[in-house]
């Protein structure tokens, strides 16, 4: 029996919030060190026996001394990164509603699966007669990805988006080079609203990037693109739906005339969640599109990847696609890893992609089958357009009333004047419990700010984050500007100072002056 | 379905409030002849113990490394990760995070990788790392470009001991460019001079070490004629272990290092994901590709991490970014990072150890084998095998005897004349039982 003697049973005097103590904690929210500050190079956390005494092979190639690396034991290890994770959002804690992201769900299932050790205890380069399940499953999800993409070819090397935009835009290098055109076609069309890797993609693949003019209603239109076409023109990147969140209605007339000129047009398929099951890119007329298997697919995107970016290729492009890819006889399988003899480009990656996420995303697709893939889209974008909806009378939408597609993007128009930046009012909603939405991206728009809510939030978790933004929005208005422009209050840490980080960079930790000089 | 919280209730109340009629109605801008009508031919949705029987049904039809003797390298390697790694990154805050933008509710992240950077730095002997690549040849690749917009020459000098995957990942990046590149011929004992190769147009040269066929070499040299030509050496590891027992790169004058992180941490995983390890001097920091964690302070003055020098980086340079890269490796950094953590220099130094000990001894024992031969003069947990025979049925032969006894170089290097070489990896992962089966399995195979 618990002993009362003395316990106080109210809760007492309600604490200030900027309550000092002595550890600089704040109850669950614990201030930790680097593991240089309290690791030692003594410490191993694993027990490892020596070796007997043997002849070593390694001549004159020995390492002197240690490297200088802090070990912790393994308590000591648990508490310093469990202690880290706590200053961490995440989509398990919150909505993660970061435009042109799409933060879902990310189902626990998958993460099993990909650690079957059929799986994650396979070599890349053990015979291909030991893994025929391992390019079996790479078969089974490119055949997800082609009838989902309406195209006839997959790679599936490509380790993240951008690295998959370099596959694509490699095989169109490698389609105009065979036709002759390599010294010619030297231009890739990119509209202002594109993602930074798409001129970035085609500026490192050896292209001149010319920007092409989106019109008012927030599309690309085929009069502007025709203007731009030409004997030098190689390809069109383009994202549909676009980065403001809109599809491109004409699409399929930008398509025809970039084909009619003789070039080619890479989708950039960041956006793929929206219209999966609605509309296939094929059909519309791409070339080539990577897909990012941890944005539509839903591998977790882990604080910075690892990615996937496998890329759907027209029967025009398909046979440049690069090492490795699969080929079938009868029951067998088998990747083929030597370009020889083939117009394969080249190879993007030592081995065969990331089988990792490739389990993920099949686990994913699997689970929700055709029908539940439809649905996800139609929910994503249901949801983005009740944000859209519910939040545009308060906030200025820069193309109006028009419906968007899985996310919804507001300028600060809505702003002038209030002493409040779109910066502030993401930091405020940070003090609120919310990861703020993408913001001043797309470029094309004043202080954007970009909210893609995904299929994965309950009505009742999107109306308390409606009624949240409704609450900061007014109080921007009112001209409570102490609200927003000293956010966040209750992070773990205030507003960081960037300039400084970037003006004397330290990017490494090095030993405090007396702790070297001690050393020396 | 069971990822799907809105209800059919829900979905009208949202329509009503948007003023659509149905869900079709949001969709009004694809264009109708595309709009799709019919279900696709893919099967409809499963229960979760039935996707868990469809993927464990192909996951068994697989040899995993773990069930067998096993001895394959050639990039990739296996080693026993403990438990605490796969835990510690599973967490939610770390697993379903996105990339740190917003650095107030992202500390955790950004102090694993500024630890992440720092150890990369410390282990190679470099000034500064970034906080990961893809791998460690997409890595490589953007070593070569790196190369070519510091020195502002386009010629590469590949040595015929870079894996042959990294040399092809450069040589694609590089037909794309018009970019020069020298591949040496397959090196099978380290013998090749590739100082002779570097002349005033060189870029860069790029040497690994531990060499593909597992030799050893000392780099010191060639730095030294790269930088009498004005070009930068690139050092190359497809094994980070080896690092505790060899004299690091950056002692031996490297300006770039980049190397495959796999084998801290991580899984074999088929090939991937990975982690691309990425250092150089401070001096050519500002056109290092890829993300970079800094330290600064908050308002109230206390230390805090931030993503910095984003303006090398295309989501602000855009076509005059120093890369495309944007998602990187994050996930696989942090278990490399706990990992090293966890061995430290005392744990990583043993590791490194017994990794020697293990392929020294198996080394002896096949140099007793008839039709079999050693070839290194000098190796860590890698060495070439000669055989007597066609390298890769010897191999399958193996398979089918129940040991994976490595990779034939012929995988690597097809049609190079090398049929009859294997390159045999070993670590503490295997034992004494694991040694005499391949023995056994080679002797029977020759």
């Amino acid at each position: 029996m618990l002993n009362n003697q003395g316990r106080p049973t109210s809760p007492g005097a309600t604490t200030s919030a900027d309550k000092q103590t002595f550890t600089s904690n704040r109850a669950l929210q614990l201030e930790e060190p680097l593991i240089f500050e309290i690791g030692r190079t003594t410490t191993t956390g694993i027990d490892i026996d020596a070796p007997a005494p043997f002849a070593s092979r390694l001549g004159q190639h020995a390492r002197k001394t240690g490297p200088g690396l802090p070990g912790l034991s393994e308590p000591e290890a648990m508490r310093h990164y469990v202690r880290l994770s706590q200053k961490n959002y995440s989509i398990d804690a919150g909505l993660y509603p970061l435009g042109s992201c799409t933060m879902k769900h990310n189902p626990r299932l998958n993460e099993t699966m990909a650690r079957l050790p059929g799986f994650a205890d396979i070599h890349p380069l053990q015979p291909q007669s030991t893994v025929q399940g391992a390019i079996a499953l790479m078969e089974e999800l490119g055949r997800w990805l082609m009838e989902l993409t309406g195209c006839p070819a997959v790679a599936l090397s490509p380790k993240a988006g951008a690295h998959g935009e370099a596959c694509g835009m490699m095989a169109i290098k490698a389609a105009i080079a065979a036709r002759g055109e390599a010294a010619t076609r030297t231009i890739v069309l990119a509209p202002d609203s594109a993602h930074g890797t798409n001129p970035a993609t085609a500026a490192a693949v050896g292209f001149t990037v010319k920007p092409v003019p989106a019109g008012p209603d927030g599309n690309v239109h085929p009069d502007a693109v025709k203007a731009l076409l030409g004997p030098d023109v190689a390809a069109i990147m383009l994202t549909n739906p676009n980065t403001c969140g809109l599809f491109e209605a004409h699409v399929k007339e930008i398509a025809d005339a970039v084909h009619a000129a003789g070039a080619y047009f890479y989708g950039d398929g960041a956006n793929f969640n929206a219209i999966v099951g609605k509309a296939r890119p094929g059909d519309l007329g791409i070339d080539a599109m990577h897909i990012n298997l941890h944005k539509t697919f839903s591998t977790p995107h882990g604080g910075g990847g690892p990615g996937a970016g496998p890329v759907v290729l027209s029967h025009r492009l398909a046979p440049y696609a690069p090492v490795p890819f699969m080929r079938r006889e009868g029951e067998r399988i088998t990747l083929v890893e030597d370009a020889a003899g083939a117009d394969a480009f080249g190879r993007m990656s030592a081995f065969h992609g990331q089988m990792g996420m490739f389990v993920r995303a099949l686990a994913y697709m699997l689970s929700h089958g055709q029908d539940g893939l439809k649905q996800a889209s139609e929910d994503a974008v249901l949801s983005a357009n009740y944000i859209r909806a519910t939040l545009s009378d308060l906030m200025s939408a820069p193309f109006g009333d028009r419906m968007c597609m899985h996310e919804a993007l507001f300028d600060d128009e809505w702003l002038k004047g209030s002493g409040v930046t779109t910066l502030d009012f993401a930091k405020a909603m940070i003090d609120e419990g919310y990861h703020p939405m993408t913001m001043y991206f797309p470029l094309v728009v004043h202080g954007a700010m970009l909210i893609e809510p995904t299929e994965s939030e309950s009505k009742a978790s999107l109306d308390l984050f409606i009624a949240t933004l409704r609450d900061l929005a007014m109080s921007a208005k009112r001209g409570e500007t102490e609200r927003f422009v000293n956010a966040p209050a209750l992070a773990p840490r205030r507003r960081l100072d960037e300039t400084r980080a970037a003006r004397n960079p330290v990017l490494r930790w090095t030993p405090p002056k007396s702790v070297a000089e001690a050393a020396e | 379905m069971r990822y799907l919280p809105l209800t059919a209730d829900d979905r009208a109340d949202m329509l009503a409030r948007i003023g659509a009629a149905t869900v079709d109605d949001l969709f009004v801008d694809i264009p109708a002849a595309a709009r799709l009508t019919q279900p696709l031919d893919l099967p409809r949705r499963k229960s979760e113990l039935d996707v868990s029987r469809a993927l464990s049904a192909l996951a068994a039809r697989n040899v995993a490394a773990g069930s067998v003797p096993f001895f394959c390298g050639a990039g990739a390697y296996k080693h026993h990760v403990p438990a605490s790694v796969d835990h510690l990154i599973q967490r939610s805050e770390f697993l379903t995070a996105y990339t740190p933008y917003q650095p107030e509710i992202s500390q955790g992240t950004l102090q694993a990788l500024f630890e992440f950077q720092t150890q990369v730095a410390t282990l190679t002997g470099m000034d500064v790392a970034n906080a990961s690549m893809y791998d460690g040849s997409t890595g490589c690749g953007e070593a070569v470009q790196m190369a070519h917009r510091v020195t502002r020459r386009r010629k590469a000098v590949l040595s015929g001991g870079l894996h042959p995957h990294y040399s092809e990942v450069v040589r694609t990046n590089s037909r794309m460019t018009g970019d020069a590149v020298v591949s040496m011929p397959a090196d099978v004992r380290a013998s090749e001079d590739i100082i002779a190769q570097i002349d005033k147009d060189t870029s860069c040269v790029v040497v690994q070490n531990p060499d593909a066929f597992g030799n050893l070499r000392d780099l010191s040299p060639i730095a030294e004629a790269a930088h009498a030509h004005g070009a930068l050496l690139i050092a190359v590891f497809t094994e980070a272990v080896s690092l505790g027992a060899l004299t690091p790169p950056g002692e031996m004058g490297a300006d770039i290092v980049v190397g495959e992180g796999q084998s801290i941490g991580n899984a074999l995983n088929f090939g991937g994901p990975y982690v691309g390890l990425f250092a150089t001097r401070t001096k050519y920091l500002r056109q290092m590709p890829g993300r970079l964690c800094g330290e600064t302070v908050d308002a109230e003055g206390r230390r805090g991490f931030v993503l910095t020098l984003s303006t090398r980086e295309q989501h602000i340079r855009r076509d005059k970014a120093t890369s495309n890269i944007c998602t990187n490796s994050g996930l696989c950094a942090l278990a490399f990072t706990i990992h090293m953590t966890l061995l430290g220099d005392a744990g990583l130094t043993r590791l490194a150890q017994v990794n020697h000990a293990h392929a020294v001894k198996l080394a002896d024992m096949l140099d007793g084998v008839a039709g079999a031969e050693v070839l290194n003069a000098t190796f860590f947990n890698e060495f070439t095998l000669r055989v007597k025979g066609d390298g890769a049925s010897i191999i399958e032969k193996m398979a089918a005897a129940g040991v994976l006894g490595g990779v034939p170089a012929s995988r690597l290097w097809p049609g190079a004349g090398l049929d009859d070489l294997i390159l045999v990896a070993s670590s503490e992962i295997n034992t004494d039982d694991d040694r005499a089966a391949f023995v056994a399995a080679l002797k029977a195979a020759l």
